[in-house]
């Protein structure tokens, strides 16, 4: 869909799967605010279509504009705008009492339950601290019956410590409630942590869209990201917990790497980013490192990375990661394409992301 | 107090409760009309609105006699179609009461509505609310404060309006003479000294108490919303 406010443009196309959750990622400015008002039905677009759940929702050419109040996308607004001539319970039945449903596909008790909201009820809206706020304005939002659920930086409100706290409501909405998302974020460390699909968005354009560790491989990522925060996602499966020595064992495609144990437990799916500048490359298998992690891989990339920087790209058993190493080791180590190699990553340096 | 003086006082009360009643939804309707459509003869209406606050009192009254007098276009019509005489009457001094207050009125709501937050009404949107909707549960609980404070304040200035009432509803005891009419009779009158003393006391009390009420209830209201 296209979009046109003075000089600002957004002209922007993408998909988000259902269920799941989407992360639109970029810079302020990018148009990711703008996009999910689109989507809302809160602007409209000049040109294009929006669609949902195969329902067209909006088409300039199709003359279809469905208002947004017909639209039942649930939206979370950045500044939260929790309605403050109501309490907490008014705010969370206000959407649920025009959802028009005598039995509500998510009900109250359930979303109560699920963000802790039980003791709030009866509070005026001002008298909730920070994650309190957020909490209701997306119990409010659930409540609503949304068949999509936007969320405009959820967590930028918040202090880092209640970062923490607030995560696992979002992760247990994902995983509980089968409710496609749409997840506006300028932080990658959330993309990771929550995301099944990304898409950049770049002076209003989608610089890329996909899952999210083909996402990770992309330069323009990079670009975003800085030199410091480039490196590949990866899924895979915990195959054992050794809770004495506090590592997990995780199946990533033909390999396994050993991660932190924290809460994992065998079997749970997980998602890590192994950053490009923590991974060491070694052209023989080596002996005698504190390093745990070893994976066989092949060269199947090099790019050149300013100032005298090499990126190089290795498929390790199907899985793919991104190394960044000196020009000068790919002289020493005489690195090309298709060169077999092991890749060294240590494992207290990963973090794993039950997904 | 004299019955005289309690009558004056109770009719005061009257036309001015009347006056703002009748005048709240109109007040509301303009200032939202004012504060939030974009329409050609949008300024126009603004200065309408505002003429009472800058023209002479007795000007309006006369206006208003010539608009509703029984052979006035308004009043003639009013009177063929169902026997209402507003000129000379209780409701006529309403009426004048409520010209003169409407523009402080108006001004009041005006700011309020332009101070409710567009995101909020936005949110009720995305939460399935129409227009109509929204605006009675949201937009209206929110602007309640400065919709009291327009009425409080329509309220205790309807009790002094003086000139537009005199000129269109005339003098009539028990009909049309409020406070301030009452306090000019006493002074035209020989002796009338401390009756008027009294009449304006007792006016002066009524602007106190009724301007402290509304700063109360406004406390209260806003305290509510979290202000």
């Amino acid at each position: 869909m296209q979009f046109k406010r003075r000089d600002f443009i957004v002209d922007a196309s993408f998909t988000a799967p259902a269920p799941g959750i989407t992360a639109l990622f970029g810079r302020s400015g990018a148009g990711k605010s703008t996009l999910m008002q689109l989507l809302a039905g809160l602007e409209k677009p000049d040109a294009g279509t929006v669609e949902l759940d195969g329902v067209r929702l909006y088409d300039s050419a199709g003359g279809i504009d469905v208002p947004a109040q017909a639209r039942r996308i649930g939206y979370v607004f950045q500044d939260l705008r929790l309605f403050p001539h109501l309490n907490v319970d008014g705010n969370l039945s206000y959407g649920l009492r025009r959802a028009g449903r005598a039995t509500p596909r998510i009900p109250v008790a359930r979303v109560v339950e699920l963000l802790g909201l039980a003791m709030l009820l009866q509070r005026r809206t001002w008298q909730l601290s920070g994650g309190e706020r957020q909490r209701v304005a997306l119990g409010r939002a659930l409540l609503a019956q949304p068949r999509l659920l936007l969320l405009d930086e959820p967590l930028s409100a918040i202090d880092a410590a209640r970062r923490s706290d607030l995560l696992p409501y979002f992760e247990r909405l994902r995983d509980e409630l089968a409710l496609p998302m749409i997840l506006v974020t300028h932080r990658f460390d959330d993309v990771v942590r929550l995301a099944t699909h990304v898409v950049l968005l770049e002076a209003g354009r989608v610089l890329a869209q996909g899952d999210l560790p083909a996402v990770s491989l992309r330069s323009e990522l990079g670009a975003l990201l800085g030199p410091d925060g480039v490196g590949a996602v990866v899924e895979g499966r915990v195959e054992s917990v050794d809770a004495a020595a506090g590592l997990a064992a995780v199946r990533v495609g033909a390999g396994r790497v050993l991660v932190p144990m924290e809460s994992l437990r065998a079997g749970e799916r997980v998602r890590m980013q192994l950053l490009a500048r923590d991974l060491i490359l070694a052209t023989a298998p080596p002996q005698g490192l504190s390093v745990r992690n070893q994976l066989q891989g092949i060269v199947t990339g090099l790019q050149r990375e300013a100032p005298h920087n090499v990126l190089v790209s290795v498929d390790a058993g199907g899985v793919a990661l991104l190394a960044r190493v000196t020009e000068a080791a790919v002289r020493d180590l005489q690195l090309h394409n298709g060169q077999e190699l092991w890749v060294l990553v240590k494992a207290a340096s990963l973090r794993s992301q039950r997904m | 107090m004299s019955d005289a003086e309690f009558e004056a006082l109770d009719l005061s009360l009257q036309v001015a409760l009347r006056s703002v009643i009748c005048s709240l939804p109109l007040a509301i309707a303009v200032a939202w009309l004012l504060t939030r459509r974009r329409f050609s003869g949008r300024a126009l209406l603004d200065a309408f609105v505002h003429l009472p606050m800058v023209l002479p009192p007795v000007m309006i009254g006369y206006v208003l006699l010539l608009l509703f007098g029984v052979r006035g276009p308004i009043g003639h019509w009013l009177y063929q179609h169902f026997g209402i005489r507003t000129a000379f009457t209780t409701g006529g001094a309403a009426l004048a009461t409520a010209v003169m207050a409407f523009p402080l009125m108006v001004r009041t709501i005006r700011v309020s509505l332009e101070n409710v937050d567009r995101g909020l009404e936005e949110a009720a949107r995305t939460l399935g609310a129409g227009p109509i909707d929204r605006f009675l549960s949201v937009t209206l609980p929110l602007m309640a404060p400065g919709i009291l404070a327009g009425a409080v304040t329509a309220f205790v200035a309807s009790l002094g309006e003086f000139g537009a009432v005199i000129t269109f509803a005339g003098n009539v005891p028990g009909q049309t003479r409020t406070l301030p009419i009452a306090l000019y009779s006493a002074l035209q009158t020989p002796d009338g000294g401390t009756e008027a003393a009294r009449i304006a006391l007792l006016s002066f009390a009524l602007g106190l108490v009724g301007l402290f009420a509304a700063e109360l209830l406004a406390r209260g209201l806003r305290q509510r919303l979290g202000r």
